[in-house]
């Protein structure tokens, strides 16, 4: 979700084998770099192959170009490397967000086959993402601060949560800021 | 083959099918496949006097789910060309992007502009090579030197070339609003008003389309891309005091890291004088 200057992006925490839970502390949202972050939903095992061949390619790209991707870059190629499994495709929904040329915040959504979606506000992905979007849709305001932004994430993530059974086990946020990130750790439902 | 690994360099283009039969596996224990993002839309074109008009409804949907409510389905393919497309969204935007490039390489090799039989005829190879599974389905307009062109093109390679087109699955709404309103030598401003109507009646018959009309007009040396052209569905329901939240979410942990500062290297300076 995007604030002033800022954004923030949360997941679950809950890794899962169908109903059966495996894991309550999984980390589903990955740093590219200091202003960048991928969450990516879905398939756990593929969540970690297309998280790893992120990073190589960004670091190819930081080598290459001495500078770090801007998310648009960033967008377009998790969009290219999606849509080149068109036949077989990665079960992974990734939410992109960063902070871009002055300070300005983006954030992006796919679907499983790399069809970009950008959005002003919010976006939303995986298996709470209906209840999300009805959440987010009431809850966000345009140009928020970061404690506020955190709050409404948290709200909005928790209250969606809880309407998923397979998602829970409390979130995990990230509020990005052009000096600072924070992480926090949101106490939820244990069920 | 470049492909053993996951980790290969970034690879020479084309698809990939090596999850195939992964996926096929998983599908027979069980796993079910979250639904493709779709436009579903009405997408809409016509000849006028001077050039032609596109139009396209800004909905885009996942199975029953509005997921995008002000998306854009007018792509660019050349200055004097661009495509409307309907069926998978993936598609659509890769099929239309990948043209594009290649019509600018085109337009570099040969210092001339793109002609619309250029790009109809890229997208239709593409499109009849994978035999409909790439499922995009365009309306394809421009003026070039050879005045002005509107294209429809099917999933399956096939085309027509008619002075107006409908697409997606508004089409029917649409078609009928143009069957009945369509003549030659329209204005300018009776166009647009003819395709944004026949886009509205997308919007409001066809639960697949929704939100605002874009509209793409190209005449000869000159576009103009009239975003959200109509807002037919502006949002009422916004609180104005927004929400407050007496009770605040419990944090288990918070850990805040500052940002590294950038080391600015400014080139030219004089570290070197002394």
């Amino acid at each position: 979700m995007v604030g002033k200057n800022c954004f923030a992006i949360a997941s679950d925490r809950r890794l899962g084998v169908n109903l059966q839970t495996v894991a309550t502390d999984f980390q589903r949202i990955f740093k590219i770099h200091d202003k960048l972050f991928v969450g990516l939903s879905g398939l756990g095992s593929d969540a970690q192959t297309l998280y790893q061949r992120l990073v190589f390619r960004h670091k190819l790209y930081q080598l290459r170009e001495e500078r770090d991707m801007k998310p648009e870059t960033f967008a377009s190629l998790v969009s290219a490397i999606l849509y080149e499994k068109r036949f077989g495709p990665y079960f992974c929904q990734p939410v992109i967000a960063g902070l871009g040329n002055d300070d300005k915040p983006f954030i992006c959504t796919m679907d499983f086959i790399g069809a970009k979606e950008l959005a002003k506000d919010f976006v939303v992905a995986g298996s709470a993402s209906e209840s999300l979007y009805g959440a987010c849709e009431a809850l966000f305001k345009p140009d928020m601060e970061p404690d506020e932004l955190s709050e409404v994430v948290s709200q909005a993530l928790l209250a969606s949560v809880d309407r998923d059974c397979l998602s829970g086990w409390g979130g995990h946020i990230y509020i990005v800021t052009p000096d600072e990130v924070r992480e926090k750790i949101l106490k939820g439902r244990m069920d | 083959m470049s492909n053993n690994s996951c980790m290969d360099l970034p690879a020479k283009g084309g698809f990939s099918f090596d999850l195939c039969k992964r996926n096929a596996m998983l599908s027979q224990k069980g796993l079910k496949l979250p639904p493709f993002r779709k436009t579903g839309t009405t997408i809409v074109g016509l000849v006028f006097q001077d050039g032609v008009i596109l139009g396209a409804d800004t909905r885009a949907t996942e199975g029953p789910i509005v997921c995008d409510k002000n998306c854009e389905k007018i792509h660019y393919m050349a200055p004097n060309i661009y495509c409307c497309g309907a069926g998978t969204a993936a598609d659509t935007e890769a099929v239309t992007d990948m043209v594009s490039s290649q019509l600018q390489l085109h337009r570099y090799h040969t210092g001339r502009e793109s002609r619309v039989v250029t790009a109809l005829t890229l997208l239709k190879k593409h499109l009849f090579n994978y035999q409909g599974h790439v499922s995009a389905a365009l309306v394809l307009g421009g003026v070039d030197c050879t005045g002005p062109h509107l294209h429809t093109i099917y999933p399956h390679g096939s085309t027509d070339t008619l002075p107006f087109a409908t697409m997606g699955s508004g089409s029917l709404a649409a078609m009928s609003v143009f069957e009945s309103k369509y003549k030659e030598g329209l204005s300018r401003d009776e166009g647009i008003k003819l395709v944004s109507e026949a886009v509205c009646s997308g919007i409001f018959n066809d639960l697949g389309s929704g939100s605002n009309v874009d509209v793409c007009v190209i005449t000869k040396g000159h576009k103009e891309y009239l975003r959200n052209h109509m807002l037919p569905n502006p949002r009422t329901y916004v609180s104005e005091r927004g929400y407050s939240f007496p009770k605040k979410t419990e944090v288990l942990m918070t850990k805040i890291t500052p940002m590294k500062e950038k080391v600015e290297v400014t080139e030219g300076g004089d570290a070197m004088e002394e």
